[in-house]
C-alpha cells in the first residue's frame, strides 16, 4: 500500500461548471418554492389539517437519517480500525455534514414561521425530543468538523480515533432521537413503538451508505481518478448487510403489531388495504430492498459496478418510500378516539386522510438535496478530501496477497 | 345609653339578617352559587387551586346541532375560513358516534381536552404550547414556530394549523398564518368570570363549565356523583373535559 495523497479536484472542466450551475439553479428553485409557500401559506401545498407533515418531511428526514449513516465509513476506519476504509474517512465526514445541512434546510423552510429560527435557538423545552434533536444536530456539526480536522491536519491525526469515537457515539444518539420523534407519539397507532429508534439507526446505516457510494463513484468517475473494484465491493457488501438489517427490523415491527388484535385494523391498512401498502410492497420491499440484494449478491450481477450503483440507487428509492409510508401513511390512518364506535365529523374523524403532494413541496425537497450535493462539490474543490487514487493497488491492504496467488 | 342600645340592636339585626340570608341562600338557591364561575381578579396571577373543566352530557347533545361550533367560530374569529374543508381550522367539531355492536347513536363536541398531562406541551420544542396553572392549555402565538409536532402528538386531533393569511382577528384572540391554534376554553371570557362561548350557546344545556377543584361547584358535584369518562382515558393524559352517556 502506498502512502495516500489527498488533493482537491481541479474544478475547471465544463462538466464541473455545468454541475455547479445546475445545483445552484435547483437550490434557487427550491428557495423560490419555499418563499411561495411561506408567502401564501401552506394552503398551496398538499398538506392540510389532517396530514400535517408532508413531502418536505420525507425529504428532510431522509437526508437527516442518511447524514448520520454516511459517517459510518469514517467510523469503521477510526473506531473499528479497518484500514481499508481510512482513505474514505474525510469524504464520509463531509457527506454526513452536507446531508444534514440539506435536510435541516428543508425542515426549517417548511416551518410555518421559518423567520422564527432565532426563537427555536433560544427557547428550549427539554421535555421535547425536538429540542434535543436541535441540540444533537448542532453538536453533530461541531463534532464532525473537529473530527474532520483531526483526519485532515497531519499534526492532529493522533486525536482522530478519539474524535471519531465521539462522533460515532453522537451519531447513534442523534438517530435515536430522530426515530424517537415517531416512537414517542403514543397517540398514533402507526408510531408509538420503541423499535422506531433502532430501526431508524439501521435505516441510517443503509440510506447513508447508499448516498455515500453514489457520491464517491461520481466524484472519482467524473474527475477521472482511479477507483478500485475492491473498494466498491467492500462498500456494496456492507450495504447489503444494512439493507437486510432494515428488512429484519421492519419485519419484527409488523409481526409484533400483527400479534396484537388491537392493531389488526392498522396493520391491514398499512400492509394490504391502501395505496401505502402498494408503496410498501412494491417500492420499499420489492424494488428498494430485495432487488438491491439480488444485485449485490447474485453471481450474475455481484461484481459489476453498474449493478452496485443501481442497487445503491434503488436503496435510496426504497428509503424514500419507507419514510413516505411511515410519515404520510402513519398520519393518513385515522386516530381512534372512541374505540368500538363508528365515528364521523366535519373534521374527518374516522376517515382515512387524503394527501396529494404539490409541486412546491417537491421542489423544496429537491432543493434540499441540491444543497447537500453543492456543499460536497464546493468542499472537494476547496479542500483535500479525496485521495488522488483509490485504485486497488493503492488502498487495498490485501492487494499484494491477492496478486501473488 | 339609648343610642348605644340602638347600635347594639342594629348590629344584632344585621348579624341575624346576614345569617338568615346566608342560610337561606344555601338552602334555597344552591344553583345560584354553584353555577358561578369563580374567576380570579385581573390583578392576581392564575393559580393551580383552580382546575377548569367541562362536562358534556351526550344524552342532551342533539345530533345535527352545531350551535357550539358556530359560537366558538364567531367568538374566536375562525368563522370565515375560505379554504378547502380539510385545510380549514376547527377548534371544536361535532362528532357523531354509533356503537358498532348495539347501534346506539350519540353526538358530542370534541375540542382541546385541556389535559393535565398534555402531550402537545411535552413535545413543543420552544415551549409555545403551555398549560396555565388553572389547567387551560394554550399556544403562545409569538413563540410558535409552526413545526406542527403538537398536532402529531395530540390524541384528540384538537389542533389546527393556520394555512392561509388571517385578516381582522380580534385583539383578545390574536391569530396568524403559520402557527398552530386550538380551543382556549375562551380564556378571555373565563378570566372575566364568564363561561366559554360554546357553553352559553348550548340551548340543550349539554355543556357545563366550572372549577373541578372546587368541591361545591356544580361540575365537581356532578362528576363526583354521576358517571362520566374522558376520551382515551387509557393514555392517562387526564383531560379536563369529561363526557356522560358514552
Amino acid at each position: 500500500m502506498k502512502k495516500l495523497v489527498y488533493a482537491e479536484i481541479e474544478g475547471k472542466s465544463k462538466g464541473f461548471l455545468k454541475l455547479a450551475v445546475g445545483l445552484l439553479a435547483m437550490i434557487g428553485i427550491g428557495l423560490s418554492a419555499a418563499y411561495y409557500m411561506e408567502h401564501n401559506g401552506h394552503i398551496v401545498t398538499g398538506m392540510n389539517n389532517q396530514i400535517v407533515w408532508g413531502l418536505p418531511h420525507v425529504f428532510a428526514i431522509f437526508l437527516i437519517v442518511a447524514a448520520s449513516g454516511a459517517l459510518n465509513v469514517a467510523s469503521i476506519s477510526s473506531v473499528f480500525g479497518k484500514t481499508a476504509y481510512k482513505p474514505l474517512a474525510p469524504l464520509s465526514g463531509l457527506v454526513s455534514i452536507a446531508l444534514l445541512l440539506g435536510g435541516l434546510s428543508i425542515l426549517l423552510l417548511d416551518l410555518g414561521r421559518p423567520d422564527r429560527l432565532i426563537v427555536a435557538m433560544t427557547h428550549y423545552n427539554f421535555s421535547s425530543i425536538f429540542t434535543w434533536n436541535i441540540l444533537l444536530y448542532n453538536g453533530f456539526f461541531a463534532i464532525v468538523i473537529v473530527y474532520l480536522w483531526t483526519l485532515m491536519e497531519g499534526q492532529y491525526n493522533k486525536y482522530s480515533r478519539h474524535a471519531g469515537m465521539l462522533a460515532f457515539i453522537w451519531r447513534l444518539i442523534l438517530t435515536t432521537g430522530t426515530g424517537s420523534i415517531f416512537g414517542f407519539l403514543v397517540a398514533r397507532e402507526t408510531y408509538d413503538a420503541a423499535i422506531m429508534a433502532p430501526m431508524f439507526i439501521v435505516m441510517s446505516f443503509s440510506f447513508g451508505l447508499a448516498m455515500f457510494i453514489l457520491i464517491l463513484y461520481a466524484s472519482y468517475h467524473w474527475t477521472g481518478r482511479p477507483l478500485g473494484i475492491s473498494t466498491m465491493k467492500r462498500l456494496k457488501n456492507l450495504l447489503g448487510v444494512f439493507v437486510a438489517g432494515v428488512m429484519f427490523l421492519v419485519t419484527i415491527f409488523h409481526i409484533t403489531n400483527l400479534y396484537a388484535a388491537e392493531h389488526d385494523s392498522v396493520e391491514h391498512f398499512m400492509l394490504s388495504g391502501s395505496g401505502y401498502a402498494f408503496i410498501f410492497w412494491v417500492f420499499q420491499i420489492g424494488l428498494g430492498s430485495i432487488l438491491p440484494l439480488v444485485y449485490f449478491y447474485h453471481s450474475r450481477f455481484k461484481d459489476q459496478v453498474k449493478y452496485m450503483l443501481r442497487g445503491a440507487g434503488l436503496v435510496i428509492l426504497g428509503g424514500f418510500s419507507q419514510l413516505y409510508v411511515i410519515i404520510i401513511g402513519g398520519q393518513a390512518y385515522p386516530l381512534e378516539l372512541f374505540p368500538g364506535y363508528e365515528v364521523s365529523s366535519t373534521f374527518y374523524d374516522g376517515e382515512v386522510a387524503e394527501y396529494f403532494p404539490s409541486l412546491p413541496e417537491m421542489l423544496l425537497g429537491i432543493g434540499g438535496i441540491a444543497i447537500s450535493l453543492f456543499v460536497v462539490l464546493f468542499a472537494i474543490k476547496l479542500l483535500k478530501f479525496l485521495p488522488i487514487s483509490l485504485a486497488d493497488e493503492d488502498v487495498d491492504p490485501h492487494y499484494k496477497a491477492k496478486s501473488t496467488d | 345609653m339609648t343610642q348605644a342600645k340602638d347600635l347594639s340592636d342594629q348590629s344584632r339585626r344585621k348579624f341575624i339578617g346576614g345569617s338568615v340570608g346566608v342560610a337561606g341562600a344555601m338552602l334555597i338557591g344552591p344553583g345560584i352559587f354553584l353555577h358561578q364561575v369563580q374567576a380570579k381578579p385581573d390583578n392576581q396571577a392564575v393559580t393551580n387551586k383552580v382546575r377548569w373543566g367541562m362536562l358534556v352530557d351526550t344524552n342532551k347533545c342533539a345530533t345535527g346541532c352545531d350551535d357550539c361550533v358556530g359560537a366558538c367560530a364567531k367568538e374566536n374569529g375562525w368563522a370565515n375560513e375560505t379554504g378547502p374543508n380539510e385545510v380549514n381550522v376547527q377548534w371544536i367539531r361535532k362528532v357523531d358516534l354509533k356503537d358498532k355492536k348495539t347501534g346506539r347513536e350519540a353526538s358530542l363536541p370534541v375540542m382541546c381536552q385541556h389535559c393535565e398531562e398534555p402531550p402537545c406541551v411535552d413535545v413543543c420544542p420552544t415551549g409555545a404550547s403551555f398549560k396555565r396553572e388553572d389547567g387551560i392549555v394554550l399556544v403562545d402565538k409569538h413563540t410558535c414556530i409552526g413545526c406542527r409536532y403538537c398536532m402529531m402528538a395530540c390524541p384528540y386531533k384538537a389542533r389546527s394549523f393556520v394555512h392561509s393569511p388571517v385578516e381582522n382577528h380580534d385583539d383578545y384572540m390574536p391569530r396568524g398564518m403559520g402557527v398552530v391554534e386550538s380551543c382556549t376554553f375562551c380564556v378571555h371570557l373565563v378570566d372575566k368570570d364568564k363561561s366559554p362561548a360554546c357553553v352559553t350557546s348550548c340551548k340543550e344545556k349539554a355543556l357545563l363549565f366550572g372549577d373541578l377543584n372546587n368541591k361545591n361547584s356544580e361540575i365537581a358535584i356532578r362528576v363526583a356523583n354521576e358517571n362520566s369518562r374522558q376520551i382515551r382515558q387509557d393514555l392517562k393524559t387526564d383531560p379536563g373535559v369529561r363526557y356522560q352517556g358514552i
